[in-house]
């Protein structure tokens, strides 16, 4: 056990170090793009939303839940690259000739982009708070966001360990990727609630865990817990059902890399 | 296990790997002897480094067994790993990372008490000579500077066993010098090494015993005086004139069949002869060149050399710039 934390806490401290030497990218890791979608579309759709159809105060504290649910999207799939090039340059490979279990290399990436999504998650919900959005539910709401922002962040996670073990080179995995990404923005509740979506669109969004995640976090930010809670549960049953899938199906394609 | 007074550090029975269709090794079977710098050597996609991923444990075998200082590598992985380091083909380097973060990760991987890996670290710096670069990011290094500190990463776990895979690929002369030299000192300290490699030179200088691979298959296994000797006879070599390259061939088919010649490999511009006693073939060979109205510009003579054994062996040069042997 003292071997499998000190090996985990060392393969977890790599990837922080990693972040802190790049200097740039640790600024950009932090005040990151989704950023923007909240500053520049939370107040350019100010007057075009209507607060009838979205039933919020204002269009920004709609966007909110899917900002904080679009980021973890975001770090979720790009969660597996750097195993890729670990994999493709032979770091991995000299991981795996020492004596550690062989989940550590994936549980420290679990952790390292927990921790990170955790962070910019609160960075957002700061930045949300100086335009006026502050959560109903408060601190203890803030914790269940982050907790169920955590629930897909693993499943996410899960799917881009699975498709940089099975891809062949990098610019295959950023193909997939690109491919991934924006149908599962655009056909979620992200922008949009499903009521005012066109009826397919709704459908098929109604099959993404992204709207589920997402119809979960906004009652916390915008109403109150008497609406949360219900769909909180609903959520928390969902993740679970994707997260195994994930976590299954990148346990395989782990083990058929490693032999 | 003893054999002949040696202790046996790595046996490998029947070792087999397919991937998707592509035989990779197809029932590859040797020992290696505790103390002994055993080599690889084959051309690119020969199996090596499936073989060494086999004996370190990160591949699993789909036929065949074998075993690592007595265990096996499949069902006692994990004490395998205990006692072996590896350096990779690749230079598996973080380039984020300086080259003592690089040991000191190790260190935690191996489990070791932070004062024992500080203690390791500083003595295998001194070993490689990588002291004054350890506080630098492995991205300012040198080519030579980081197959040092790959280097340096295989022996942290202070193994019994030392795979290296290619250790020299690409390095200029005076870094691979001393890659040899670093090589024989663990020698010395009692280290195993196993290492593979498709320099003919460094397996025949650097190896105590080597085993040739192509395509899968090993083809002979022997020191390489052995394999010299095993070959059987000399070799003359013939160059004819530029303008004569045609006559290349008919010189071949005047020298099949005569007394002494074993072996005939033709190249662009001249022919090997393997022959059984020079002194009496000389002869023959420059009357028949003659037959032949062949112009000859060059004739040599040497002792089998390991790229004689190699083109015997498997009818191709290790590296392609030669046509086929005609046995
Ligand atoms: N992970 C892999 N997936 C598919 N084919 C592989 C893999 N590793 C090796 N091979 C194939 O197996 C053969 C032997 O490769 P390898 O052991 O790397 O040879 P060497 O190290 O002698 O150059 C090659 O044909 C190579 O393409
Ligand atoms: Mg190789």
């Amino acid at each position: 056990m003292a071997a499998y934390v000190q090996e985990i806490g060392a393969l977890t401290m790599r990837w922080v170090r990693r972040l802190s030497r790049e200097k740039f990218s640790m600024v950009f890791t932090l005040v990151q793009p989704m950023l923007f979608w909240l500053i520049f579309f939370g107040n350019l759709f100010q007057r075009a939303a209507d607060a009838q159809v979205v039933q919020a105060p204002n269009y920004i504290s709609f966007l909110a839940a899917g900002v904080v649910v679009m980021t973890v999207l975001n770090n979720g799939l790009a969660g597996g690259v750097d195993l890729l090039f670990d994999k493709e340059n032979g770091f991995l490979e000299r991981l795996l000739s020492t004596p550690i279990h062989r989940t550590s290399v994936v549980l420290s990436r679990f952790l390292f982009v927990m921790t990170i999504t955790c962070l910019q998650i609160l960075v957002i919900l700061g930045v949300a708070a100086l335009f006026g959005v502050r959560p109903a539910t408060g601190l203890l709401g803030v914790a269940v966001i982050l907790f169920i922002g955590m629930l897909f962040g693993v499943g996410l996670t899960a799917i881009s360990m699975a498709i940089a073990f099975s891809v062949k080179s990098h610019g295959d995995f950023f193909s997939v990727l690109g491919f991934l990404s924006l149908p599962l923005i655009f056909l979620s509740s992200a922008l949009v609630p499903l009521s005012a979506m066109p009826a397919w669109m709704s459908v098929l969004a109604r099959f993404n865990p992204m709207t589920w995640a997402i119809d979960a976090i906004r009652p916390l930010i915008l109403s109150g817990w008497a609406e949360a809670l219900p769909r909180i549960g609903m959520v928390v049953v969902i993740m679970a059902v994707f997260d195994a899938f994930c976590l299954y199906g990148s346990a395989r394609a782990f083990r058929r890399t490693i032999g | 296990m003893e054999v002949i007074g040696r202790t046996v550090a790595i046996e490998a029975s029947g070792l087999g790997k397919v991937y998707d269709g592509v035989t990779a090794i197809d029932g590859l079977s040797f020992q290696v002897f505790a103390g002994e710098i055993f080599g690889l050597l084959g051309p690119n996609g020969a199996g090596k480094s499936t073989t060494l991923r086999i004996l370190i444990t990160i591949v699993r075998p789909d036929a065949g067994h074998a075993t690592v200082l007595g265990h096996d590598v499949v069902r006692e992985a994990d004490r395998v790993r205990h006692l072996i380091g590896y350096v990779p083909q690749e230079r598996a380097i973080d380039r984020f990372l300086t080259g003592r973060e690089h040991l000191l990760l190790l260190g935690d991987l191996y489990h070791l008490p932070k004062s024992e890996t500080r203690k390791r670290i500083a003595e295998i710096l001194r070993l490689v000579d990588l002291e004054e670069q350890a506080d630098r990011p492995a991205r300012t290094y040198s080519g030579g500077m980081k197959r040092k500190l790959d280097l340096a990463c295989g022996l942290l776990p202070n193994p019994k066993i030392l795979f290296l895979d290619e250790p020299t690929l690409g390095l200029d002369v005076q870094s691979r010098l001393r890659i040899w030299d670093y090589v024989r000192r663990l020698r010395e300290r009692g280290i195993t090494i196993v290492m593979t490699t498709n320099y003919l030179d460094e397996a025949d200088r650097l190896c105590d015993r080597l085993a040739i691979i192509d395509g899968g298959r090993i083809k002979a296994l022997g020191s390489p005086n052995e394999l010299k000797a095993g070959l059987g006879g000399d070799i003359i070599s013939l160059t004819v004139g530029a303008s004569e390259t045609a006559c290349v061939d008919r010189l071949a088919s005047e020298l099949k069949g005569l007394p002494f010649v074993r072996a005939i490999s033709t190249k662009q511009n001249g022919l090997d002869i393997r022959v059984e006693s020079p002194e009496k073939a000389l002869p023959v060979v420059l009357e028949a060149a003659n037959r032949a109205a062949c112009r000859l510009e060059f004739i040599d003579y040497h002792r089998p050399r390991l790229d004689d054994v190699f083109v015997a062996l498997t009818g191709h040069a290790i590296r392609e710039e030669f046509p086929k042997t005609d046995e």
